[in-house]
C-alpha cells in the first residue's frame, strides 16, 4: 500500500531519490567532531524562530503606538504568550552563538578553501542577513534600547559621502526613528528577510552536498573513480550521484548515523538553551537589556546606547575608530575580510592540525581579539576600553594580513590520504 | 578548543545591569512564593502609589487570581468602583497636567523591576531625605533630584543627610524602622511580581523541562551509541 503510495509520488516527484541523494545515502566523514553539530543547530534555531515568531505575529501589533503594549500583551494575557516570547528572543542569542561556532569550525579545518569558497560565500550571506533580520527584530518590541540603537546604526549611513542624509530618511521614512520605521522593519522582518534566508540556507546545504562534507583532517573521502581497491572502499552503499563519479572512503550515510547524533546534540543544546529560557531569559541583561522594559522615548536616552552583545564586535571597530565615516567603512570591513577569507588564504592544506603552529597561534588570538571586541561592544567607552579596542581591532584585521603572508609558503605537515581513527 | 568553551561562557556572566546612578543598592530579600506579603504590597500600592503611578498593563482580575484574593472578594474590596475586573490597573491622573506638577508625568511601574531591579525599588523608597532646594522639600539618595514628593512620609518619618552624604535615621514616623522596611519590601515584592506575573509559573515549568531533556539526552546518547556500535 505504502509502497504503492510513494512509487506513484516517485513517478512524478523525485522524492525518494532526494532523500537518498542527500540524506539516507549522502557520504558524510565518519569523523566529524562536536564542531560539527552547530550546523544543525542552525538550523533547528532558525525553525524555532519561525515557528515562534509566526505565533507572536498573531498577537503582535506592529505600530508605536501599540506595540509595547502588545509585547505586555503576549507576556501576561496569551495563553503561553511569554513562552512563545522568551523561545523567540532567546533563540535570537543563541542564533548568534550557534553560528558563531559554526563559523569557527570553518575557520579551524579549512572548509572555506577550494573547493569550498561558494559554501562560504552562501554561509557569510546567511549571516549577513541574519544580522539585519536581528536588527529589525529588536526595533519591533519598541523598548528604549530597541530605539536608541536603532537610531545609532541608522546614523551611520548618514555618514556616507553626498548621499548620507537622504539614505537615512529613505530607510528611516521619517526625519527620526517612528512608527513609520516600525512597520517597515516589522515587513522586513517578518516576511522578506526570513524568506531570504531560508533561501540561502537551501543553497548552502545544496551548494555543501555538490563539493560534500570537509572534516577535522581536511581529507577528501572523495577519491577519483577508480583510485581505490574494492576493499578499500566504504562498505556503505551511498547515491550514484556520488559513486558514479567518485570511488568514496570513510564515509558513512549522513542518515540514520549523523541523525541521531545530531538528536543527541539537539537534546544538549536544549538543556542549555532551556536553562537560560526559563531561568535567565534576560540572559543576564545581555539577552534582552533592562532599558527596553521602558517605551521608546525620543527624548530620553538610556544612559549607555549599547547594541545587543552580537553585534559588539563589529560595533567596536565602528567605535574606536575616531572618525564616523571610517569608523563605518571599518565595521563593513570586518565582515567583508569574512567573505574573502577563501582567497586571504593561500594555502592548500585545510585543517589546523596539520598547519604551521604560526597558523594555530593566529587562530588563537583572533578568537580572543574577537571576544574581547564583543566584550567591550556591550561596555560604555573609557579611555582604557577605547586602547584595548584598537588592539583587538588591529588583531582581528591583522588575522587576515598575517594569514596572506604566511600561507603562500607555509611549513605544513603532511596530510595522510585517508582519514585516521 | 577548551579555551574557546572557557571563553563563550565568559561571555555570558549571570550579572544583571547596573540600575543607573551607581549608588549602593541594599538587598530587597522579597519572596514572591510570600502571597501575603503580595497582598499586603498590592494594598500598600492601591493607597499610596495607584493615585499616581498606573500599572497599565496588569489587570485587577489576573492580580487576584496569582496573589489568592477570589473574584467577589476581589471587585468589593481591592477596586474602584464602577471599574470591570478585567480593566487594567490605572488612575485617571492627566498626564499633560501631571508633566506641569512634577516635572514629569509620574512613569507607569508595571514594569519598574526589571527596568531598574528589585533592590533599587527597595532602596529607593527607604532613600528620601530633607533637602530644602527641591519643590517638594525632598531628595532622594538613588535617585537624585527626584520630581516625587516622599509620600510615605508620614510612616518612615524624615530623614536628613550630613556633609559624608550619609542619612539619619528616620525620625517622627508612625512605623518603626522594621516596620518600615517590611513596608516597602512588601511593595517591593508586589512590584517584581507584576513585572512578571508569571515568573513563578515559568520557572516551576522550567524544572520539569529540563528534567525530560536530561532524560532525553540519556536516551538519546545510547541510541547514538547503538547505531554507531560497527562505525570505527
Amino acid at each position: 500500500m505504502f509502497a504503492n503510495f510513494m512509487a506513484w509520488i516517485d513517478k512524478r516527484l523525485p522524492v525518494t531519490d532526494c532523500w537518498n541523494k542527500h540524506l539516507a545515502q549522502y557520504p558524510a566523514p565518519k569523523n566529524f567532531n562536536f564542531w560539527y553539530f552547530f550546523g544543525s543547530l542552525a538550523m533547528l534555531v532558525l525553525v524555532n524562530q519561525i515557528v515562534t515568531g509566526i505565533w507572536l505575529t498573531m498577537s503582535y501589533e506592529p505600530s508605536g503606538e501599540g506595540a509595547f503594549a502588545s509585547v505586555e500583551y503576549i507576556m501576561r494575557d496569551v495563553d503561553y504568550g511569554w513562552l512563545l516570547r522568551y523561545m523567540h528572543s532567546t533563540g535570537a542569542s543563541a542564533f548568534f552563538i550557534v553560528v558563531y561556532m559554526h563559523m569557527f569550525r570553518g575557520m579551524m579545518y579549512g572548509s572555506y578553501q577550494k573547493p569550498r569558497e561558494l559554501l562560504w560565500i552562501f554561509g557569510m550571506l546567511i549571516f549577513l542577513v541574519l544580522m539585519a533580520e536581528a536588527f529589525m527584530g529588536y526595533l519591533l518590541p519598541w523598548g528604549n534600547m530597541s530605539y536608541w540603537g536603532a537610531q545609532v546604526i541608522i546614523s551611520l549611513f548618514g555618514a556616507i559621502p553626498v548621499i548620507g542624509d537622504d539614505l537615512t530618511l529613505w530607510i528611516r521614512g521619517d526625519y527620526v526613528i517612528s512608527g513609520a520605521t516600525l512597520n517597515r522593519f516589522f515587513a522586513l522582518h517578518v516576511i522578506a528577510m526570513p524568506l531570504v534566508l531560508v533561501i540561502l540556507v537551501f543553497l548552502h546545504i545544496l551548494a555543501l552536498h555538490e563539493v560534500g562534507s570537509n572534516n577535522p583532517e581536511g581529507t577528501d573521502v572523495k577519491k577519483p573513480k577508480g583510485s581505490m581497491k574494492p576493499e578499500e572502499l566504504s562498505k556503505f552503499k551511498f547515491h550514484k550521484h556520488y559513486t558514479d563519479k567518485y570511488d568514496i572512503v570513510d564515509a558513512i550515510p549522513f542518515h540514520p548515523y549523523y541523525s541521531v547524533k545530531d538528536i543527541m546534540g539537539v537534546a544538549g543544546f536544549l538543556i542549555i538553551f532551556c536553562w537560560v529560557m526559563f531561568f535567565a531569559p534576560e540572559g543576564g541583561g545581555y539577552f534582552i537589556e533592562a532599558p527596553n522594559f521602558e517605551p521608546a522615548n525620543g527624548l530620553k536616552t538610556p544612559e549607555h546606547i549599547v547594541p545587543v552583545w552580537y553585534f559588539g564586535p563589529f560595533y567596536t571597530i565602528l567605535r574606536v575608530i575616531p572618525d564616523k565615516l571610517l569608523g563605518a567603512v571599518g565595521m563593513f570591513s570586518a565582515i567583508i575580510v569574512l567573505f574573502l577569507l577563501p582567497w586571504f588564504d593561500r594555502g592548500t592544506v585545510k585543517a589546523m592540525k596539520f598547519r604551521s603552529t604560526i597558523h594555530t597561534w593566529n587562530l588563537i588570538q583572533f578568537v580572543i581579539s574577537f571576544i574581547v571586541l564583543g566584550y567591550l561592544g556591550t561596555k560604555a567607552a573609557t579611555p582604557l576600553y577605547n586602547m584595548i579596542g584598537v588592539v583587538a581591532s588591529f588583531g582581528y584585521f591583522g588575522f587576515f594580513v598575517a594569514l596572506w603572508f604566511y600561507s603562500k609558503n607555509e611549513k605544513t605537515k603532511p596530510v595522510p590520504e585517508r582519514v585516521s581513527g | 578548543m577548551k579555551k574557546l568553551i572557557l571563553a563563550i561562557f565568559a561571555l555570558v556572566p549571570m550579572f544583571a545591569f547596573a540600575a543607573g546612578g551607581g549608588a549602593h543598592l541594599d538587598k530587597a530579600g522579597n519572596d514572591l512564593t510570600d502571597k501575603e506579603s503580595l497582598k499586603r504590597g498590592f494594598e500598600s500600592y492601591l493607597n499610596y502609589c495607584l493615585g499616581c503611578h498606573q500599572l497599565q498593563y496588569q489587570r485587577y482580575n489576573r492580580t487576584f487570581t496569582d496573589l489568592g484574593i477570589s473574584e467577589e472578594e476581589g471587585i468589593a474590596n481591592w477596586m474602584p468602583t464602577g471599574e470591570k475586573s478585567g480593566d487594567h490597573i490605572t488612575n485617571t491622573m492627566p498626564a499633560k497636567e501631571a508633566a506641569a506638577w512634577f516635572g514629569s508625568a509620574p512613569p507607569d511601574l508595571t514594569l519598574e523591576a526589571r527596568l531598574r531591579s528589585p533592590d533599587y525599588i527597595y532602596t529607593y523608597l527607604r532613600s528620601f531625605y530633607v533637602d530644602a532646594n527641591r519643590p517638594f522639600g525632598v531628595n532622594n539618595k538613588v535617585f537624585k533630584d527626584v520630581g516625587m514628593p516622599h509620600v510615605l512620609q508620614n510612616l518612615q518619618g524624615v530623614r536628613t543627610m550630613d556633609e559624608h552624604g550619609n542619612l539619619s535615621e528616620a525620625t517622627g514616623g508612625s512605623m518603626t524602622a522594621e516596620e518600615y522596611d517590611t513596608f516597602a519590601r512588601d511593595l517591593t515584592n508586589f512590584l517584581e511580581y507584576t513585572g512578571e506575573p508569571s515568573k513563578l509559573e515559568r520557572e516551576a515549568m522550567g524544572y520539569k523541562v529540563i528534567g525530560f531533556l536530561i532524560i532525553f539526552f540519556i536516551f538519546s546518547y545510547f541510541l547514538k551509541k547503538e547505531y554507531w556500535r560497527d562505525i570505527h
